[in-house]
């Protein structure tokens, strides 16, 4: 151990909270809520974007939150960098 | 009108058994009737923390199967009058435990007591749906410790969803009770802070409650917390959540690190 980390003091409870916060949006997901909307949404997005491109199975992520209020669904899609040509993919719209 | 409570947390050891006892013998000590029920079956030790491990003849299980009365089963409190327990079988399987005779048996109560508080087995299995199955109100325990609020998530979407309550489309009253909290540590970045559990859990919190030592005399001693020390840290919060609990608009005392800068440097040096 260096001098440096001796008197440095180890901040631990943020990075509990950060997994905590991230794994329990996904088991949120999965576990509570209606897991089968969940598992459909997703596939569907899946067969959607298959369509025009090749995706992994694991890039689409569908997230439900519940509250007392109001519930959230998140979709987080990751667009691989090339398309089923070889061409790079462009995020921004050309028209 | 009676009001049901059940203490669960999903990890076990985080200290429902002694919140049971502590909140159960506090809200006695107002002069109101309670019940606290030990679901444990096979595994009870709400006798134990109470001191009264030796008195018991008949059972939760017992009286479920109509072997006792309820009466026969309940044990008076030798400090409190108004505080009763009824203990879990501890030879018994806890699939005695039926779901018609967990009912009547909490339907019995309510007719006696103001107060129910059913101490929860951990883990999230058939002993841990009994237990919350007929609750008003749930006070989940939970510790600052990542696999501990992980549990309490669980069991929060199991009040949420296999309950009566719930299964009715009522609101399930739910608090977080927070044990074995350390503000030095949390000040320090060693420990997540109250607010970083209440933001991921998003409930109410009810009570935070200082890791204490005299949690662990009093339980050695066979006597809740709030009779044991009751000039305690510990016993504080357990009276205040017990005021809370029982519609008093108490503020919610967070232990705070109260050492000076003296203190604070001589901490570091040390650590």
């Amino acid at each position: 151990m260096s001098i440096i980390e001796l008197f440095r003091r180890k901040r631990t409870a943020p990075v509990a909270r950060e997994r905590l916060q991230i794994i329990l949006a996904h088991e949120r997901a999965s576990l509570g809520g209606n897991t089968d909307l969940v598992i459909t949404l997703r596939e569907e997005i899946l067969a959607v974007i298959a369509k025009h491109m090749t995706i992994e199975r694991d890039k689409v992520q569908v997230k439900m939150d519940r509250g007392d209020e109001v519930s959230t669904l998140e979709v987080e899609i990751e667009l691989p960098l090339k398309d089923n040509q070889g061409n790079s993919m462009r995020l921004a719209a050309t028209a | 009108m009676a009001k049901v409570m059940v203490v669960t947390s999903g990890k076990g050891g985080v200290g429902k058994t002694t919140t049971t006892a502590a909140l159960g013998a506090a809200l006695a000590q107002t002069g109101a009737n309670v019940a606290i029920v030990d679901f444990d079956v096979g595994l009870r030790n709400l006798d134990l923390v109470m001191g009264a491990e030796r008195r018991v003849v008949f059972d939760l299980i017992n009286v479920i199967q109509g072997d006792a009365k309820l009466a026969q089963a309940l044990i008076r409190d030798k400090r409190i009058d108004t505080l009763h327990l009824l203990p879990a079988s501890q030879t018994r399987d806890k699939d005695a435990l039926t779901d018609e005779g967990v009912a009547k048996v909490i339907e019995e109560l309510r007719e006696r007591f103001d107060y129910i508080l059913c101490d929860s087995p951990a883990g999230i299995e058939r002993g841990a749906t009994h237990a919350m199955r007929h609750a008003d109100l749930a006070v989940v325990v939970t510790n600052p410790e990542v696999s501990s609020v992980r549990d309490s998530d669980r069991i929060i979407g199991l009040l949420d969803s296999k309950t009566v309550k719930a299964e009715n489309d009522e609101r399930m009253e739910k608090f977080l009770l927070v044990t074995r909290y350390d503000p030095v540590r949390a000040e320090r970045g060693e420990m997540l802070k109250v607010d970083d559990i209440l933001e991921i859990l998003s409930i109410p919190l009810l009570a935070v409650v200082p890791e204490s030592q005299d949690v662990l005399k009093a339980s050695n001693l066979g006597m809740p917390v709030t009779v044991g020390s009751p000039a305690s840290n510990a016993a504080k919060a357990y009276r205040n959540a017990a005021r809370r609990l029982m519609g008093e608009n108490v503020a919610v005392e967070i232990p705070a690190d109260r050492r000076g800068l003296f203190g604070k440097i001589f901490a570091r040096k040390a650590a």
